[in-house]
């Protein structure tokens, strides 16, 4: 698997344990299950998370992401499969024996403690000397930018203040698995957006391995090595966020990651157009894995489509471009940039958006005018799910 | 809604705002704070042969001069006279000890119950509250009517006991110590398990999550977590049941002997076998005084509480 770092080779860091076969995961999931009644939250789940990874698990509320978090944490008991840590399962091992931590959304600070108490708690439970703890507990108020808060009490504290003691406190064990529920849900949208750079050095720098669970894609895809989007207590897909956007497996997957315009179609005779779409037939990149004839989708990103007065090549028999007419029904500015909302002839609606960058870029372009839409074969996605 | 209709609006609320935060107070110096002073102005009072039975009577008839012979009359010889009879100072303590143990025995018995009462099912939650308040609907001296009953020499009790041979002889339970402590502990049961659930209900069980993920097992968590955090709960179950039960009068006079002269029976005492109002005012005074104690603690407790919520 090449694909790590996509198409245009943006890749964060240099780290894919997961397309190294002759590493070991640090954490394997095989065919775990949980039900509530008769309701699976989390069903047949395999997955297999290395040593050093920065893992997100990502769907809309309700698919069972942090039930699965809840079941290696402890504090659900599975109905069928394994956890397996290091080799060990763990679904045997009382909470309070496992050697991961959590950090919970609603931090779960005592609120009895002083912001030193709730760190040393832990080191506490593990019996070790005064001093050590006193050590380990200032290491650690120091890493989260807290070192003069230590008197404090939690209702003493901002919000934020409070997020990182909950860091500290899950931290200080040195857990194998650090398990992050939603750890900036309540932050708001700017102190989020930085919180979220210093999760991912912090992570660097201590070399621990994080599973986070959240609901907010754009945070996933900040933060995570790699993303499992879940729905229905399924894996839709495991993959690098670049691969995730770029190379979604299913419509679902397509469609719950940003925005697309999703078209049905056959594969066409040659193999590499699809037929019968409502914006007719469309050329893609790349040979597609299906027999002629046999049911697919295209997915086009609205950043892919691109605007204009005329085709992108009107007469060329082999082109590389797929053209559209349509008429602009709607812009919305968003000031970074701009979403269209456009209609064919045909009255199909598609979507499509352009970066604000020129000073003019925004005015060129009128309700009910009418565009040419284009996209690169590249650009096609092909779904035959 | 228009300014104009804001400020029209806007001093109606006030007041009705205003009638609302000072209601309160009206009714405590209507029924706390003037029978307070009337029973203060007794007990400086002295005794006396008359209707009422204690002199000086406050009387504008007589002008300055009646009103200094009043001031004139008051002394502090009736708390004189309670410091040099033993009497009194053993019937405080009496009664201080037998609120506190109860209240010690009221803890451990409503804790575990308050404790339950959360883990139970929701839905049985409030079934389970209600059966904690099904006795309040039958009158209390009824209840208390039903244990001489129970606890008599021939009740239920005793015949249970000897049909379980757990007894040769039947014991006395009436006219005890402990048929006092039974009253007590019986009839306060819900004052005190009530305020606890309330406390432990509102407990957040991601904490004890918490205390599990950082190692602490579900034992130790209770002392670290449930324990500390329950604290005003205890403190306020425990001020409803030991301040109440210093004054009570009921249960020991129905069911505790002579020897259990609690507080509320030398009162009694005084005022309607000795006839003497005086002294039974002091005494009430100072039992008042030896319980703003606890309730200025209560208050402490209660707003530290709101402050941090």
């Amino acid at each position: 698997m090449q694909t790590v770092g996509s198409k245009q080779g943006v890749a964060r860091r240099d780290f894919a344990p997961w397309t190294d076969h002759t590493l070991a995961p640090l954490l394997r999931i095989e065919g775990l299950t949980k039900r509530f009644g008769a309701y699976p939250a989390v069903d047949n789940l395999s997955l297999a998370i290395y040593p050093g990874e920065f893992f997100a698990l990502l769907g809309p509320s309700g698919c069972g992401k942090t039930t699965l978090l809840r079941l290696i944490a402890g504090f659900e008991r599975a109905s069928a499969g394994r956890i397996l840590l290091d080799g060990v399962d763990l679904l045997p091992v009382p909470p309070h024996r496992r050697p991961v931590n959590m950090m919970f959304q609603s931090y779960a600070l005592f609120p009895h403690l002083t912001v030193a108490g709730n760190v040393a708690f832990g080191l506490k439970q593990e019996g070790l000397p005064k001093a050590q703890i006193a050590k380990r507990v200032g290491e650690m108020l120091a890493l989260v930018h807290l070192e003069n808060f230590g008197s404090r009490k939690p209702h003493e504290l901002s919000g934020g203040q409070r997020q990182r003691v909950a860091l500290a406190r899950s931290l200080v064990k040195r857990p194998r698995i650090l398990l992050l529920d939603e750890p900036m849900a309540a932050l708001d949208k700017k102190l989020r957006g930085e919180t979220q750079f210093e999760l991912m050095e912090l992570q660097r720098r201590l070399g621990l391995t994080f599973i986070i669970v959240t609901h907010d894609q754009s945070e996933a895809m900040t933060v995570a090595d790699r993303i499992a989007v879940m729905d229905r207590g399924h894996l839709m897909q495991v993959a690098p966020p670049a691969e995730i956007y770029e190379q979604p497996n299913s419509r679902w997957v397509a469609d719950f990651i940003g925005s697309v315009n999703l078209f049905e179609g056959r594969v066409g005779l040659d193999g590499s157009s699809v037929e019968g779409t409502a914006l007719g037939r469309l050329r893609v990149g790349a040979k597609i894995a299906a027999e002629p004839g046999a049911p697919v989708w295209v997915a086009v990103r609205p950043e892919q489509l691109r605007m204009g007065p005329n085709p992108a090549e009107p007469d060329a028999q082999w082109a590389l471009e797929n053209d559209v007419a349509a008429t602009l029904a709607d812009v919305a500015y968003l000031g970074d940039l701009s979403i269209y909302r456009l209609r064919t002839a045909a009255g199909v609606p598609l979507q499509a958006s352009r970066a604000n960058v020129g000073p003019f870029a925004p005015r060129t372009i009128a309700s009910n005018d009418k565009v040419w839409l284009n996209f690169p074969r590249a650009a096609a996605i092909v779904l035959t799910q | 809604m228009s300014d104009a209709h804001k400020s029209m609006a806007k001093p109606r609320r006030s007041f009705v705002a205003k009638l609302v935060v000072r209601l309160p107070y009206a009714w405590l110096v209507a029924f706390f704070l003037v029978p307070f002073l009337i029973v203060l102005k007794i007990s400086l009072s002295q005794t006396a042969i008359a209707q009422p039975p204690y002199t000086p009577i406050f009387d504008l008839a007589g002008g300055w001069h009646g009103i200094a012979s009043f001031f004139a009359g008051l002394s502090l010889d009736n708390y004189a006279f309670l410091g040099s009879d033993p009497l009194y100072f053993l019937s405080y303590l009496k009664s201080l000890e037998i609120a506190a143990l109860s209240t010690v025995m009221l803890l451990v018995i409503g804790y575990p119950i308050a404790y339950a009462m959360t883990r139970a099912p929701r839905r049985m939650q409030a079934v389970l509250v209600l059966l904690v308040i099904l006795p309040f609907w039958t009158s209390f001296l009824i209840r208390i009517y039903a244990w001489m009953n129970i606890l008599q020499h021939d009740g239920p009790l005793n015949r249970l006991l000897l049909a379980l041979d757990l007894v040769r002889e039947p014991p006395v339970w009436l006219s005890t110590n402990t048929a006092v402590y039974i009253g007590i502990v019986y009839s306060y049961l819900p004052f005190m398990v009530l305020p606890l659930y309330a406390t432990l209900e509102k407990l957040d069980e991601s904490l004890l999550e918490a205390a599990a993920d950082l190692g602490c097992p579900r034992w130790k968590a209770f002392w670290l977590v449930t324990m500390p955090l329950s604290a005003p709960g205890v403190i306020a179950g425990a001020l409803l049941c030991f301040i109440p039960a210093v004054g009570e009068f009921v249960i020991p006079d129905l069911l505790g002997g002579s020897r259990t002269a609690m507080i509320g029976q030398t009162i009694w005492t005084e005022f309607f076998a000795n006839k003497d109002w005086p002294t039974a005012s002091a005494v009430a005074v100072v039992l008042v005084c030896l319980l703003v104690t606890p309730i200025v603690i209560f208050q402490h407790q209660t707003m530290r509480g709101i402050e941090r919520d």
